[in-house]
């Protein structure tokens, strides 16, 4: 398997970095196919006889599985290059697809759980790190921009899964045309099947394309003594071992954790969290459910395009100021959705879009701020260990809004006030968040890398 | 953009053009397609 070492994936000269975004793209369009599983949920929950909550927890393993790895794996990753990370991501994702197809065929949920949950989890979070710190080498002039790129896939790879999945669900069943249906466990189980082999044509097409720039690479016209200029922008390099004992780490840590947990906040509750702003006295809401599955559409549009969006734009105005916005103007349009979101459809939509664009844009800008203050030497282990935050807000997030709601009422007779506390609670994170990233300086060089070259680049790790 | 050439023992290897758009539509097309499925959803909130 000498084929996948880091040292067969070294670019030569001539070769055209804009290779390397959709070799990225491909992994995490594949594995961003885990914010789709709401189009099998009612069948697995028929299919074992089983509760949402059971079947849910399938989803739940697959995150924590997630950060876990990421954390755990995140050196790895850096040591063996992309291609060997991408190539293991793709074997576990999918391994989690056919052990998960097994346990519908014979009806053992403990085996999707193994199947989907843990192993499939395992490449979710390999896959989400592999090409973070490729990127960020292929474009030290635009860092933000490239990770933009790559996030947004995962974003954007629910938007393919949820439409091809619904189709394929419908084609693999013959009883498809009933009124009430609901896909059966064989029709599952052959979706388990055909995303397995889609999914590793794809990831293997990104694991072969990928290349990692050689020592010294530097893109043309690109002058690093301009980035050396930013005050937040370290040409230093910090190891993964020291960056978690900087207080840096914790703070962007803090700041991504309550972003997070704000944005799930309303991602999790978001069909119903329409319908009950819109409560009539009546009971009765304005917003159909029709048009709650829309407004969960246009926020998955948010969310993805947040992820470029604003990671793009953070290459010109810098990560602490864009984080600035993200958690502060998120605090203030927050309050207004509380307070006013009421009002009127058009302005409470907008405003939700906005606040789910900023949530994804947390994720996409996070590496680049990772980058900035650490260094490129170990940033992709660095991210691994931050994706934590992302498996605690995971938790935090829907406990604090469920928790809430739980108290208000239930649900059907929830209105607008209802989610007042909810909110304002969420607001209050995102002041957190903010102070958090206000207290961001530049690292001590106390947790800075001996030097080895004058380029000041530590043994070159991907 | 293609890159500055370094001192490594590879030979130069221009990526062609066409290379680099079947790469693109790969990952591009399947993109663009879950975006309209998913705009045809949200044009009920504004129906």
């Amino acid at each position: 398997m000498g084929f996948l070492d880091r040292d067969h994936t070294i670019a030569p000269p001539g070769f055209n970095r804009w290779l390397v975004p959709p070799a990225a793209l491909a992994v995490h369009l594949c594995i961003g196919q885990a914010y789709a599983t709401s189009v099998y949920k009612t069948a697995l929950v028929k299919h074992f006889g089983a509760s949402l909550t059971e079947i849910g927890v399938i989803f739940s393993i697959a995150i924590v599985m997630l950060g876990l790895s990421a954390a755990v794996m995140g050196t790895w990753v850096d040591r063996n290059g992309p291609r060997k990370a991408m190539f293991t991501s793709a074997m576990f994702w999918v391994g989690g697809f056919l052990i998960g197809s097994l346990g519908i065929f014979t009806r053992q949920l403990w085996l999707v759980y193994l199947g989907y949950g843990v192993v499939g989890g395992i490449g979710l979070g390999i896959g989400y790190i592999s090409p973070v710190s490729t990127l960020i080498k292929w474009f030290p002039d635009r860092p933000g921009l490239a990770t933009g790129m790559a996030i947004m896939g995962f974003g954007g790879g629910a938007l393919i899964a949820s439409p091809v999945s619904q189709a394929l669900l419908k084609a693999y069943d013959p009883n498809s045309g009933a009124q009430g249906w609901v896909a059966s466990g064989d029709a599952v189980g052959k979706l388990f099947l055909t995303l397995a082999v889609v999914y590793l044509v794809y990831m293997l097409f990104g694991a072969f394309t990928i290349k990692v720039p050689a020592d010294g690479w530097r893109p043309a016209g690109f002058d690093p003594a301009k980035v050396k200029a930013a005050k937040l922008v370290t040409t230093e390099n910090v190891s993964a071992k020291n960056a978690i004992k900087t207080r840096q780490f914790w703070l962007v840590w803090v700041a991504l954790f309550c972003n997070v947990t704000a944005g799930i906040g309303i991602l999790e509750q978001a069909a119903p969290m329409i319908q009950d702003f819109f409560r009539q006295t009546d009971g009765k809401s304005l917003v159909s459910a029709g048009v709650a599955a829309g407004f969960v559409g246009l926020l998955s549009i948010g969310n993805m395009a947040g992820r470029f969006a604003w990671s793009a734009t953070s290459d010109l105005t810098g990560r602490k100021r864009i984080y600035m916005v993200y958690l502060g103007v998120g605090a203030v349009l927050y309050t207004i959705l509380a307070l006013a979101g009421s009002s009127t459809t058009i302005l409470y939509v907008a405003l939700a879009f906005v606040i789910i664009s900023f949530y994804g844009g947390g994720f996409a800008t996070v590496p680049a701020y990772l980058r900035d203050l650490f260094g490129t030497f170990q940033v992709g282990a660095i991210h691994g260990r931050l994706l934590t935050a992302w498996s605690a807000a995971g938790v935090a997030g829907p406990l604090i809004v469920n928790a809430f709601l739980d108290a208000q009422g239930k649900p059907g007779q929830l209105n607008a006030a209802s989610y007042q506390p909810a909110l304002l609670t969420m607001v209050a994170l995102l002041v957190v968040g903010f102070v958090a990233n206000l207290l961001v300086k530049p690292v001590d060089a106390r947790f800075h890398e001996p030097r080895t070259d004058a380029r000041h680049e530590p043994a070159m790790e991907a | 953009m293609n890159t500055v050439p370094h001192n490594g023992q590879h030979a130069t290897v221009n990526t062609a053009p066409g290379k680099l758009a079947v790469g693109w539509a790969l990952v591009g097309v399947p993109l663009a397609y879950g975006v309209y499925e998913t705009l045809t959803r949200v044009a009920a909130l504004f129906g």
